[in-house]
């Protein structure tokens, strides 16, 4: 038998820019197990649901994780709003919808830097920061916020966009959709990508259904799932499709990523051009009553917010399923038989989202 | 000993934050902001590091880790507390997890507020953070120290 | 605007292993596991989906008793398991990968636990 040596990665590890640790079982070079733990960042906020009423938790709902802050808040409302039979005004939904496209962009962004990094192409991981700055630019001009915005409530949104600046969001999605193009050719061809990535931990559609991947993870492996599908929001108006690639290596988790980048613009600028007017929010009173489990589709996949409310101030309880969380299981498969060098970039292909898995 | 606050060199960890303030340190990291410029290094090695930045509150598991970074870093070194959650535990500061800000485990020189702070912040947060790490230094020259 | 349907249908925890098994047989995937602590008892809930669809098995379980893995039948259903162990309290057995309530450390034992009280935390905060 061959030496088997177990070696931990994480918490704090310099390519790792949130703490998950991981404990490896080598053989030689080879990882023939990974058992993770998780929890560093745990912090118990479904607990809070006690102590905020349901409006006020909006906020703690928005930062369960600083990266799809927006999409998080808007789940959380959906939920809300489904048990309270709210009817949200177009517009909002309209504005949600392009809030949470920014979000995907940002974080897809954010994503390929980091992917960039972890392979040392530093200047690949520069440029893509550089341009999410130009996204979170759009975002803070018309929220306020860069990363958490805080712009959604129950029953609508608090801001509206004016017209001029939806006019202006489109033109500098113009300009910047050739940077974006660019970037996405050099993760497409160019030889250092590709060499390090093209084979690599591959998961077939089968493990990825089996094993309930979601998100870029499970399209990556040609699953079509994507919950925009299912139209909620303003998803359903604006003609969506979903990416899907076939090889299951970390190319195509990676490929998914980049090429929604310019899926969202696509869709930003068909919902300006369809844009309703009408108010931004709908008056709510009382307190919710009853149960809903509503889904949303998250930069890192699909996401589960499980609202219980017993016709108080305070629900009763809320639970939040996050798109990590479910990732971690294939995860776990993922690092099965690749060697010890690659473990950085095969667990970021999943997109680990620390802050929304430990909650 | 100039070299410490024309090159000091930073490490990062994350307490149990939402991700939020943790993006917009490695932000100030790239182009824009571009903090490298200072000369100023992200390190993930606690024994190569000056100035320690901390994000989000202390909860059960980091409360051990946060301790064990700062008890390796050299002397002169100093805190920044990023974020409100660092500062005072924030939003979650009734999470039944979280113990408190940053200063409950370690003693912070800086605190940064914002949720989440802003890069522009962060960087004046380190540059302050730089005045304080001189005068540590001018400190322990004066006790003899090294 | 939720356009996603979703059942719910209520079990017994005896039957759990029989109808999870026949979803997976038809060809379900695991969306999650979830449960809700409701004063004197839980309800948990199983979501299975093809598509947009979603369908949950309920269970009711209360302090005491055990809950039978389906990680056998779902692999991945491990982490819902052991979420389960470590924030409610509630046994779970025979997993696959069983963290022995170190998957998600808590300041205190089992948060969500019923009743939903936390009267002493150990120091600082003021939870
Ligand atoms: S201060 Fe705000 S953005 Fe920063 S970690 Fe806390 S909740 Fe997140």
């Amino acid at each position: 038998m061959s030496n088997r040596i177990v070696v931990p990665f994480g918490p704090q590890h310099p390519v790792l820019p949130e703490p998950i640790h991981l404990d490896l079982v080598l053989e030689d070079e080879r990882v023939v197990e990974a058992i993770p733990t998780i929890g560093y960042v745990h912090r118990g906020l479904e607990k809070l649901v006690e102590k905020r009423d349901y409006k006020d938790y909006v906020l703690i709902a928005e930062r369960i994780c600083g990266i799809c802050s927006f999409t998080h808040s808007v789940t959380y409302c959906n939920a809300i709003e489904h048990i309270m039979g709210v009817e949200v005004p177009p517009r909002a939904q309209f504005i949600r919808t392009i809030w949470m496209e920014y979000s995907r962009m940002h974080s897809h962004l954010l994503w390929l830097g980091l992917a960039a990094d972890a392979m040392g192409f530093e200047n690949l991981f520069m440029n893509a920061w550089r341009l999410r700055e130009e996204i979170l630019d759009d975002m803070e001009a018309t929220t306020g916020g860069r990363v958490i915005q805080g712009t959604c409530k129950v029953g609508g949104i608090r801001r509206d966009i004016g017209d001029d600046k939806l006019g202006e969001m489109v033109d500098h999605l113009k300009k910047i959709r050739p940077l974006l193009e660019e970037s996405n050719r050099i993760f497409t061809h160019d030889q250092t990508v590709r060499h390090r990535m093209r084979g690599l931990s591959v998961l077939s559609e089968k493990d990825a259904w089996d094993l309930g991947a979601v998100g870029p993870v499970a399209r990556g492996s040609g699953c079509d799932m994507d919950v925009r599908s299912s139209g909620y929001s303003a998803y359903g108006e604006l003609g969506f499709k979903p990416v899907t690639f076939s090889h299951g290596d970390c190319l195509d988790r990676c490929l998914v990523r980049s090429e929604e980048v310019l899926a969202s613009v696509d869709l930003v600028e068909r919902a300006v051009a369809k844009m309703p007017d009408g108010p931004i929010e709908e008056k709510v009173t009382g307190n919710p009553e009853g149960e809903c489990f509503a889904f949303s589709e998250q930069p890192r996949g699909e996401c589960l917010h499980y609202v219980r409310a017993n016709g108080k101030k305070n629900i009763v309880r809320h639970r939040v399923r996050t798109p990590t969380f479910t990732n971690v299981p294939p995860l776990v498969k993922l690092l099965e038989g690749i060697e010890l060098a690659d473990v950085p970039v095969v667990v970021l292909t999943i997109d680990p989202c620390i802050g929304c898995c430990d909650r | 000993m100039s070299y410490i606050t024309k090159s000091p060199w930073i490490i990062h960890y994350d307490g149990s934050s939402c991700n939020g303030c943790d993006i917009e340190v490695l932000a100030c990291l790239t182009p824009l902001y571009d903090l490298e410029r200072f000369g100023i290094v992200n390190t993930g090695n606690p024994k190569h590091a000056d100035v320690f930045l901390v994000t989000g509150g202390i909860n059960a598991q980091s409360e051990a880790v946060v301790k064990n970074t700062y008890e390796q870093m050299p002397d002169p070194k100093v805190v920044v507390a990023v974020g409100i959650c660092a500062c005072t535990g924030g939003v979650f500061r009734e999470c039944y997890n979280i113990i408190g800000g940053v200063d409950k485990v370690i003693p912070v020189d800086v605190y940064v507020p914002g949720c989440a702070a802003r890069p522009e912040s962060i960087i004046d947060g380190v540059v302050r953070a730089l005045g304080i790490l001189e005068e540590k230094r001018a400190k322990m020259a004066e006790k003899g120290g090294k | 605007m939720i356009e996603q349907k979703h059942t719910i249908i209520e079990i017994e925890v005896a039957d759990l292993l029989k109808k999870t098994e026949e979803y997976h047989k038809a060809g379900h995937r695991l969306v999650q596991i979830g449960t809700t602590p409701l004063g004197d008892r839980y309800e948990i809930n199983y979501t299975f989906t093809t598509a947009w669809d979603f369908e949950s098995l309920r269970i009711t379980v209360h302090d005491g008793d055990e809950l039978p893995s389906i990680s056998g039948i779902y692999w991945g259903a491990f982490i819902y398991e052991n979420e389960i162990n470590d924030l409610f309290g509630i046994p779970v057995n025979g997993m696959n990968i069983d963290f022995k309530g170190h998957l998600i450390e808590t300041r205190i034992p089992t948060p969500f636990k019923n009743p939903p009280k936390i009267t002493k935390v150990p120091k600082g905060g003021d939870a």
